[in-house]
């Protein structure tokens, strides 16, 4: 019996998110008196892999197929699978993440398993019952969840556990082979798109997070929330009605209905605060609300507020930000 | 082409959640209940594609008690042909799931769409594990899909992008923005909805394999800290020292 768990990799290095998860994995193995091994999926080299070692995992499994490079979800599934199988894995982890989810329900069936997403914390395995702490009711909530079946998948919601490095610790590389068929890459993707990211920095796996609503007037001006976001090395977002009226892509609408993130701080710039904003960013850590109106009801949620023009504003968060170095 | 969509019945997004004195349940009282948003883009997407394929059909499929006909009702008047309430409260994702599976089955569906997650409980699971006890591709979560026969080209998000992928039928698909935009019933659809078919089925067996044990409401902040315009560069300072988080 040992705890798998599942690394995403992309262009050679693991994923931030699955740093998270690798710790999670490492720390819940040693909770219940066993190892944690790691499968990898993605693009990964052996030297990326072996530095999950920092996160406490002893060894990670890497089919280098090379139609595994981009998700398959039937071939990622059967690969999981049969990792699963063969470390008799009674518990798997992975990122609340778009592949977690889409795995992770798929393999819930196949191996007869519960399966618990949006997981916020290690769980409690007294007593015999293993329960598990999630998000819901889109961030304005948390439940407990008795995971009852033999087997337990758990998606770890992004930035809520801390990823360990113990420099020098390095993990066991292993080529595994999930013996995969034409037939299980029937849904592989027929073509990649990268959407461009300000500063190449992934809003879902981001730490810090500058956030443009209807306040900043128009496209034109997002330059400012940009130029704060790279004095910070921080992802861009947008409330909904700025990506409904196409100011900004939809991928960068945090929201109820859009991408729901929990960085380490959060800046809100010109946004009111409607409750389906706030359910997609109550959850960060430190929430920072500037708004030329006293009464936007954001405020209400922030932990630091400025009352004020926001085009005076930010300039000088970004000027101090620089002289900070 | 036979289209099956799945709603759910959730609190209103503006809805502030409350729980019943045990922190067992969500308190439902004075809250209203609406179609799960995400899944307002399964249904209208697929009311789309009905209009533009002849001889399509949409069918609306819930798994819930009777206080959710309103809701079926209103998909109806948005477009759908039936639908069909599988007669019990979800107890969770797999329960949901086996419940759709075997509508799906039943109805040998060719396209099984639903949102990507239901706003209440956010399993973002049902789609993968309908497409697994059926034996067919997900896809999910989808950002466009478009039909030519029985061949879909779907677009789905990825962190940082998006793929484009081709699945034949049958298949499921999990929706989001910005597919389509979500259509409000009109006065002649209400009108027909109150005629169009809806069975109430019984549920199929199917022990869940999550339970619930209790609600919290996350802890309260503290208040904000107002820092003075004309100082702005003070707030960098704070986030550095006091908060610690740059």
């Amino acid at each position: 019996m040992s705890v798998l768990v599942v690394v995403e990799c992309d262009k050679g290095e693991v994923k931030k998110s699955s740093l998270e998860v690798a710790t999670y994995g490492a720390r819940l193995a040693a909770q219940l008196g066993t190892s944690a091994t790691a499968v990898a999926v993605g693009e990964a080299s052996d030297a990326s892999l072996a530095k999950l070692g920092e996160q406490g995992i002893a060894k990670v499994l890497y089919d280098k197929e090379p139609r595994l490079k981009d998700f398959v979800n039937n071939a990622y599934t059967k690969l999981i699978a049969a990792t699963a199988q063969q470390e008799d894995a009674k518990v798997i982890v992975l990122a609340n993440s778009n592949i977690g989810a889409a795995v992770g329900s798929r393999l819930s069936i196949r191996l007869q398993a519960s399966l618990a997403t949006n997981v916020v914390e290690l769980p409690k395995t007294e007593g015999g019952q293993f329960t598990v702490k999630r998000g819901a009711f889109s961030g304005k909530a948390f439940s407990d969840v008795v995971l009852t079946g033999e087997r337990k998948i758990i998606a770890v919601k992004k930035n809520s556990i801390e990823a360990q490095h113990e420099a020098g610790k390095t993990a066991e590389v292993v080529a595994f082979a999930a013996q995969l068929s034409d037939a299980d890459f029937a849904d592989a993707p027929k073509q990649v798109v990268m959407q461009d990211q300000a500063g190449g920095i992934l809003l879902p796996e981001a730490e810090l997070v500058v956030s443009g609503g209807r306040g900043m007037k128009g496209p034109e001006n997002w330059h400012l929330i940009e130029d704060l976001a790279k004095a910070l090395h921080a992802a861009t977002a947008c409330s909904k009605p700025v990506s409904d009226v196409d100011w900004r892509p939809h991928h960068e609408h945090v929201g109820q209905t859009g991408i729901t993130v929990s960085p380490n701080l959060y800046i809100a710039c010109g946004i009111s605060g409607a409750i389906q904003h706030l359910a997609g960013v109550n959850s960060s850590k430190v929430i920072v609300v500037i708004n030329k109106d006293p009464e936007a009801p954001f405020f209400k949620a922030a932990d630091y507020g400025i009352v004020g023009d926001v085009f005076d504003v930010l300039p000088k968060l970004t000027a101090a930000v620089k002289e900070l170095g | 082409m036979k289209f099956l969509v799945c709603i759910s019945n959730v609190p209103d997004t503006t809805t502030k959640i409350a729980f019943t004195p045990d922190n067992k349940e969500f308190n439902k009282a004075g809250v209203q209940f609406v179609i799960n948003p995400w899944d307002e883009y399964a249904l209208t997407r697929a009311i789309e594609l009905k209009e533009a394929n002849a001889g399509s059909t949409v069918t609306v499929l819930n798994v819930g008690e009777a206080d959710t006909e309103p809701n079926i009702r209103k998909a109806l008047a948005i477009g759908a042909d039936d639908a069909i309430r599988v007669n019990a409260a979800p107890k969770d994702a797999f329960f949901v799931a086996e419940q759709i599976a075997a509508v799906a089955k039943e109805g040998s569906y060719d396209v099984i769409l639903m949102g990507k997650e239901s706003i209440d409980y956010n399993g973002f699971q049902v789609h993968g594990m309908v497409g697994e006890l059926l034996g067919i591709p997900t896809v999910a979560p989808a950002m466009k899909l478009d039909m030519s026969g029985n061949t879909a080209t779907l677009e789905r998000e990825i962190e940082g992008g998006k793929e484009i992928v081709q699945v034949a039928t049958p298949f499921v698909a999990s929706c989001q923005q910005p597919m389509c935009e979500p259509r409000i019933p009109n006065m002649r659809g209400i009108m027909t909805a109150r005629t169009k078919p809806l069975k109430v089925v019984p549920a199929t067996a199917g022990a869940p394999r999550t339970e619930v044990t209790e609600f919290a409401l996350p802890p309260k902040k503290l208040g904000v800290k107002l820092i003075d315009a004309a100082n702005a560069g003070d707030l960098i300072k704070l986030l550095r020292n006091e908060a610690k988080v740059i």
